[in-house]
């Protein structure tokens, strides 16, 4: 007879750990994490105030130096680094400062977005009677382009931060709930799950304890996809110019302002424009490889 | 069987020193360990051995398809005399096809589901000989004709999914002898099959093995079937070869410890005398239950299928009743209306006094913890993302126990079950098939349920690991007083376990009665023929 209170012995790595050991993991995150620190360390980096202009600074080359007056009237000697737009305001700051609006927004409307849709999924996968109204509705919202909401939404309300996540989040809803909803249909059906109704567990605890956690690896990937796509939208929306006002600089509205002098003056469209590519780079990196490594199928054949 | 010029001709099937490399951070380093295997013209050979032996990987490495991962570390492979290590994949292919043939435990998997059967079994005839049309139709008629098919125009217009599962493996057979290999591996082809069906594919191999003199290298787990069918035995433990020889030499007179193990693991067909006490309370009473599966939405043109006809039966405190069936007849569905998984359609279940058919969710949950099930697949039974200690305590905390008060329980309960009581902060995939049903007997126990329904619940476990489930169960209804529901489709299973037994066919429960009535005097015709079914029914193991 073979011992029973043994484990078995093939050693099982966690998913998580493999996640950790995973190139486009590790590259990703790394590149998110120094965007990160530049967002929250933008005031020191040799920035200045975004918004300062100087007239004399106007379209100023990347590399030279010129002149910057601050609030106070005080005129300082500055560093181009990246150069200056056509009202002279020094494109470095702009664009550090723009990483935060973008990081946020990107961040924040994926966020919300798979909150409500994960609420919105596990409804109607796990009580049938809600899922087809439930259903319909999000057929419906699908039905219309998600940049076509968005604008609405950010034209009724006023343009600010939170209309602006929230305009991005709305869209990108059906599509979360969908999947979550798939993956409860099937969850719903494993022993594992009538085991615990005859133990009596509550619904919502079934939910929130049984159903939930065994949705989480797929629902991280779709996260980080939304991510990309929210920071992709904000640009697209600043661009289309119904995003942020331009005294909040966000690399999209900084792209749509220069897009006017792109023959003339090339990287003011460039450096923001390679800011927002990595950031979206890193973000799928991140994706692919919790993709990879989280999928259980893939942890089985290990 | 050893034929005469057996010592002239080299051996259809020789396998000298075998050796299989496993990967890296496997349990053992080899699949297969210098393993040495014969089979003649005109012989069956059975490879026994239970999950994890290595026996499959025996038999895709002598086809040429051994998964990524798997390793041919030494050996030869002689086919006819003919080494198939150095061969290239080309003649591989080809051999593989006209010298040798596999066919596999799943036929739905293993046929195209998109493409009709006879356009399967012409694509195999069109790739390997250069036959026209015209004789390609007439031998595929021939060959469905021979594996037991009247109306073959029917079959070769079928898409597989219009076919049973037992037909579909009639199929995989066509295709694999159409070409006449001299050499058939099969590699538990029955073992997805119900036990009527299992018979006749077991008869139909043999048949055809006779009739055309191959050899046939036969995988199983079921000693039932090596008693039906082999000629030569080798048993095949943690991928080396523990004993092989002739079928009546191993399996009545089996010299190693562990064959000999296997084989007393093996549940007979006679009902165990049993007393029971007559007179105990009811614990469960069922009335006229039926259950019918409404036509799905307005669109739908499927029927309304009845799953359960008015079934009744009843259980005492302390006893076991046994529900036998194949599947699709109902049985599953009988456990899930008792646990209140599903609402029957009509009728009552008595539980003690109180009638559960169809109450609400809520007035339903005090009730609850008085039947408890315990599932089929233990790998889908344990949540994978809560630790062992969560599970057990799952149940008694919805019903107000204190948490260290459960957590004590559960220690109590893991010892019960004989597991270590400090494997509670363990995740699920820890655990191996065996000790998971364990686990989930310790979880439904950890309510005191009057009641326990296991559903299939040593059906996909090893044998050795099997017996010591069904001791487990027996113990742990005698110890707690328990009734039990038994569902299996395998009578000698049932014959271990169940005082009581009731056979059902298509939603019905057709004989019932006790379990020594029913092995030894079965009234029913459909009885008869489940029992004539057993594989191995006849045969006297070693016991």
């Amino acid at each position: 007879m073979r011992p029973i209170t043994n484990s078995s012995p093939i050693i099982q790595h966690s998913a998580w750990q493999r996640a950790g050991q995973h190139f486009s993991v590790r590259l990703g995150a790394s590149v998110l994490l120094i965007l990160l620190l530049l967002a929250l360390l933008a005031p020191w980096l040799g920035t200045v105030d975004p918004t300062l202009f100087d007239p004399a600074s106007r379209d100023q080359r990347p590399g030279q130096t010129g002149t910057i007056t601050t609030l106070e009237g005080e005129t300082l000697r500055h560093y181009f680094l990246m150069g200056a737009d056509s009202l002279g305001r020094d494109m470095y700051s702009r664009v550090i400062y723009g990483t935060r609006i973008s990081l946020s927004v990107g961040f924040l409307s994926a966020l919300l977005a798979l909150m409500a849709g994960v609420s919105l999924g596990l409804i109607a996968g796990y009580l049938r009677w809600v899922d087809g109204l439930c259903m319909r509705m999000m057929d419906g919202l699908m039905a219309i382009p998600g940049i076509l909401i968005a604008i609405a939404f950010v034209a009724v309300w006023r343009p600010s931060l939170s209309t602006l996540i929230i305009a991005i989040a709305i869209p990108e809803i059906p599509r979360v709930t969908r999947l979550v909803r798939s993956l409860v249909l099937s969850l719903r059906e494993a022993p594992y799950i009538e085991a615990a109704i005859s133990l009596g567990t509550p619904t919502l605890k079934i939910l929130f304890r049984h159903v939930l956690p065994n949705t989480l690896a797929p629902l991280l990937v779709q996260g980080t996809y939304l991510c990309a796509s929210g920071m992709l939208i904000e640009s697209v929306l600043s661009f289309l110019g119904v995003g942020l006002p331009s005294d909040i600089p966000t690399w999209g509205n900084i792209m749509a302002e220069a897009r006017v002098q792109f023959n003339a003056y090339p990287y003011t469209i460039f450096f923001p424009g390679a800011f927002l590519a990595l950031t979206v780079l890193a973000v799928n990196l991140l994706g692919d490889g919790l993709r990879d490594t989280l999928d259980p199928k893939l942890a089985k054949r290990l | 069987m050893s034929l005469a010029h057996a010592d002239l001709a080299p051996a259809l099937l020789e396998l000298r020193g075998l050796t299989i490399g496993l990967p890296q951070q496997s349990d053992r380093p080899d699949a297969v360990s210098s393993l040495n295997l014969t089979v003649q013209r005109g012989e069956i050979v059975c490879l026994v051995g239970e999950s994890g032996s290595g026996k499959s990987s025996i038999a895709l490495a002598i086809m040429g398809l051994l998964p990524a991962g798997l390793t041919l570390r030494d050996g030869q492979i002689l086919l006819e005399g003919q080494d198939l290590v150095p061969l290239h994949t080309t003649a591989l292919r080809a051999l593989r096809a006209q010298r040798m043939a596999m066919i596999f435990q799943e036929p739905m998997s293993a046929l195209n589901p998109v493409m009709r059967c006879g356009a399967q079994l012409d694509e195999v005839l069109r790739e390997h000989t250069l036959l026209d049309p015209a004789a390609r139709t007439t031998k595929m008629h021939a060959i469905l004709h021979e594996v037991g098919f009247t109306d073959t125009s029917q079959i070769i217009a079928a898409y597989p999914h219009q076919l049973s599962g037992g037909q579909r493996q009639r199929i995989m057979i066509a295709m694999a002898l159409v070409l006449e290999p001299a050499l058939l591996i099969a590699d538990e082809p029955t073992t997805a099959l119900d036990v009527t069906t299992q018979a006749q594919i077991l008869q139909l191999i043999a048949s055809l093995q006779q009739r055309r003199g191959m050899g046939v290298l036969f995988i199983t787990h079921d000693f039932g079937i090596v008693a039906e069918i082999a000629h030569r035995v080798l048993v095949l433990h943690a991928g080396q070869c523990v004993e092989s020889g002739t079928r009546t030499a191993v399996l009545q007179q089996p010299q190693q410890a562990y064959t000999q193990q296997l084989i007393r693991a093996v549940p007979t067909l006679i009902a165990r005398a049993s007393n029971v006490d007559p007179n105990a309370a009811v614990v469960l009473r069922v009335q006229g239950l039926s259950k019918t599966y409404d036509a799905p939405g307005w669109f739908s043109r499927r029927k309304a299928t009845q799953a359960l006809h008015q079934i009744s039966l009843e259980i005492r405190r302390g006893q076991t009743l046994g529900i036998v069936g194949e599947s699709g007849s109902g049985k599953s569905t009988l456990a899930r209306c008792v646990a209140r998984l599903i609402e029957p359609t009509q009728g009552n279940i008595f539980l003690g006094g109180d009638d559960i058919a169809h109450r609400s969710a809520a007035s339903l949950r005090p009730l609850r913890r008085r039947v408890q099930i315990v599932f089929q697949d233990p790998y889908r039974s344990l949540n994978p993302r809560m630790t062992v200690g969560e599970a057990l305590i799952e149940g008694p905390l919805n019903y107000g126990v204190s948490r260290s008060q459960a957590l004590q329980n559960a220690a109590r309960l893991l010892a019960l079950v004989q597991l270590d009581p400090a494997v509670m902060s363990r995740y699920p995939h820890q655990f191996s098939g065996g000790q998971r049903q364990r686990l989930c007997i310790a979880r439904a126990l950890a309510l005191a349920p009057d009641l326990l329904i296991a559903d299939e619940a040593v059906s996909a476990l090893d044998v050795s690991v099997q017996a010591q489930v069904l001791a487990l169960l027996e113990d742990i209804r005698t110890k707690l007083h328990l009734a039990m529901l038994f569902i299996t489709h395998d009578l000698r299973v049932a014959a271990q376990l169940c005082h009581h037994v009731a056979v059902m066919s298509h939603g019905e429960i057709v004989e019932h009665g006790s379990a020594t009535e029913i092995f030894s005097h079965p009234q029913h015709p459909y009885t008869q023929t489940l029992l004539a079914a057993a594989p191995g029914r006849h045969f006297a193991f070693a016991q």
